[in-house]
């Protein structure tokens, strides 16, 4: 009985797992191998999909991308960590209210403050400009990395904080020698998040990135052309795009769950 | 704008000391950036839409700007396009919610039995969550719905079918769908599972040691405890999907009947240049979605509670 639920288990994994498998080797295909019907799975391999794709200018929104995540996200850990530490270790009062508050911004559509956005950056000169996506983006993830970092750092047991101001450890010694071993992998974990949701965020930059700042998925969007053959140049892209968050999303398994779910799971 | 009341407040604990009124502020002092930071950034952008939802305001008329009152609403309520934007967000979130979670319990009690290579199926479901939504929407648009050279196509070719349906243009509800499905079930997969493995194993043993089927187990002691869980993946993904821009951006571009809100506000804002019209309408997608957060904040609350009194 249980073989036959672990075959149903493998059968369902390789059908979800079929369409990253074929954005992959379709990459890895000719244009002409890639767009005929049947589908010709044992076509030669190229990487000219590849060279092709970072050889269209697909550097400076990919550089851009890199820019607006990895900037965003130390922007988020900087002001979560603080924030964490009033909400967890030295609670302030009504800390569930400011937490719940936290939240609730979250749960607001993004669209619908799209405009006001958009002319505020108009006006301030700020559209096309990578460092207003980045302060955008940090504003998208705070909520959940404060969350995050509070249900990371209630972790941390209140008798060795005792026993560490009891030995007369100071604020920064508390903080470097006592929390931050303990918080360190939730602080990852929280980085890889931020990361993801940044690196993935297409409306803001579409609306209020042009030529200069335009980040990876908006230039993914712009990546079809009506001429002639794109397919493996496209799964190409998707692929190249896809790595970063392939790679931080399965460091970051285990807390993925914890962190979507906004800390509700464990 | 986006306060809202938690239903109940989780038990007090003891404050470990009495706060000073001169403590007070070094304690805030940590959170304060943090709070202004987003309450300047999401807040008060939400108080200028309203604003805004109320004036007369096309940008490539700036003379003709003025105070409508209720026009942008009345607009939005008579206009057949964003009318039904409302209808498919609705349709929209709530199938790709349903089926994401029927799907994703199924693969949650597959993945919490043991059988070889658990690891790997785990890994490789989680997969399509976690490439990016726009190369998702390209992936499934070209490489998957193309009626000439898509894979889907291709498959029907392989196992002898003369069809060769145009998957977008005959069904483009179902093509947008499909493809956040996929993207979905995983993560609600993950929610479930993690729901199954916080589950207490006692009582299922003793139902088991009293005779009770697998079915009876599932029913009455599975399910009542995946119930919250339930809940939080429905809630969290409505949330998610509600604000869905994505897919309907790249699959159909808005066309053959699929435009959400979310898409059709960015082209009445950002092609139309109607700002009165395009704020009307977000303020009623962020009326709908209070509805939704209040009873996501309750879960979330409820969640909270057991952990806090754990």
């Amino acid at each position: 009985m249980t073989r036959i639920w672990g075959v149903v288990a493998w059968f369902a994994g390789i059908l979800f797992f079929l369409p990253v498998a074929w954005m992959v080797l379709t990459s890895l295909h000719s244009e002409a191998d890639a767009a005929t019907n049947p589908p010709s799975l044992a076509a030669s391999l190229t990487f000219d999909g590849y060279s092709e794709f970072f050889g269209a200018g697909s550097m400076p929104p990919l550089i851009n991308s890199f820019t607006a995540s990895i900037g965003s996200t130390i922007i988020v850990l900087l002001l979560a960590i603080p924030a964490a530490y009033a909400l967890s270790i030295k609670k302030v009062e009504k800390w569930t209210d400011v937490l719940f508050f936290f939240l609730s911004t979250k749960m607001m559509p993004v669209v619908a403050a799209l405009l006001p956005i958009y002319l505020v950056a108009q006006y301030a000169g700020l559209l096309d400009n990578i460092s207003f996506l980045m302060v955008l983006y940090t504003s998208m993830n705070l909520p959940i990395a404060v969350w995050l970092m509070r249900s990371f750092l209630s972790e941390v047991p209140p008798e060795i904080l005792e026993a560490a101001a009891i030995d007369g450890a100071g604020l920064i010694t508390t903080l470097r020698r006592v929390v931050a071993p303990i918080a360190m992998p939730g602080i990852a974990a929280t980085a890889l998040i931020c990361f993801i949701f940044s690196w993935n965020e297409l409306l803001f930059a579409r609306v209020l990135t042009g030529v200069v700042a335009s980040t990876a998925p908006v230039y993914l969007t712009g990546f079809v052309t009506s001429q002639g053959l794109f397919l493996a140049k496209v799964c190409a892209a998707a692929t190249v795009v896809s790595l970063p968050v392939l790679i931080a999303g399965f460091a970051a398994q285990d807390k993925l769950v914890q962190g979507l779910s906004l800390g509700a799971v464990k | 704008m986006a306060v809202l009341t938690r239903p109940s407040a989780p038990p007090k604990r003891p404050a470990p000391e009495a706060p000073r009124p001169s403590n007070r502020w070094a304690r805030r002092a940590p959170l304060l950036p943090a709070l202004i930071f987003l309450i300047v950034i999401t807040q008060l952008p939400f108080v200028a839409t309203l604003v805004i939802s109320f004036m007369k305001w096309n940008s490539l008329d700036p003379a003709g700007r003025g105070f409508a009152g209720f026009d942008n609403y009345v607009n939005v309520f008579v206009d057949p396009d964003l009318r039904s934007s409302v209808i498919n967000t609705v349709i929209l979130t709530a199938s790709v919610v349903l089926i994401s979670l029927v799907l994703g319990l199924g693969l949650a009690l597959l993945l919490d039995k043991k059988f070889r290579g658990r690891g790997i199926v785990r890994t490789m479901l989680i997969a399509p969550f976690l490439v990016v939504p726009v190369a998702a929407a390209l992936l499934w648009k070209h490489a998957l719905y193309n009626p000439e050279y898509g894979l889907l196509n291709g498959v029907l070719t392989w196992f002898g079918f003369s069809a060769q349906p145009d998957w977008i243009s005959s069904m483009p509800m179902t093509a947008v769908v499909t493809s956040l499905v996929w993207q979905w079930t995983p993560f609600m997969m993950l929610i479930l599972l993690a729901g199954l493995q916080s589950k207490p194993i006692e009582p299922v043993e003793a139902a088991r040691i009293d005779g009770a089927s697998p079915f009876q187990i599932f029913r009455y002691l599975t399910f009542p405890h995946l119930r919250q869980y339930l809940e939080l993946g429905a809630l969290l993904g409505s949330i998610y999907i509600v604000q869905n821009f994505d897919a309907v951006f790249t699959i159909t571009s808005g066309g053959l009947g699929t435009a959400n809100l979310p898409y059709m506000i960015y082209q009445t804002f950002y092609q139309a240049h109607e700002y009165g019209e395009a704020s009307a309408a977000g303020v009623i997608v962020v009326a709908g979605s209070i509805v939704i957060a209040t009873f996501a904040l309750r879960v979330v609350s409820s969640l909270f509670r057991d952990e806090a009194s754990r």
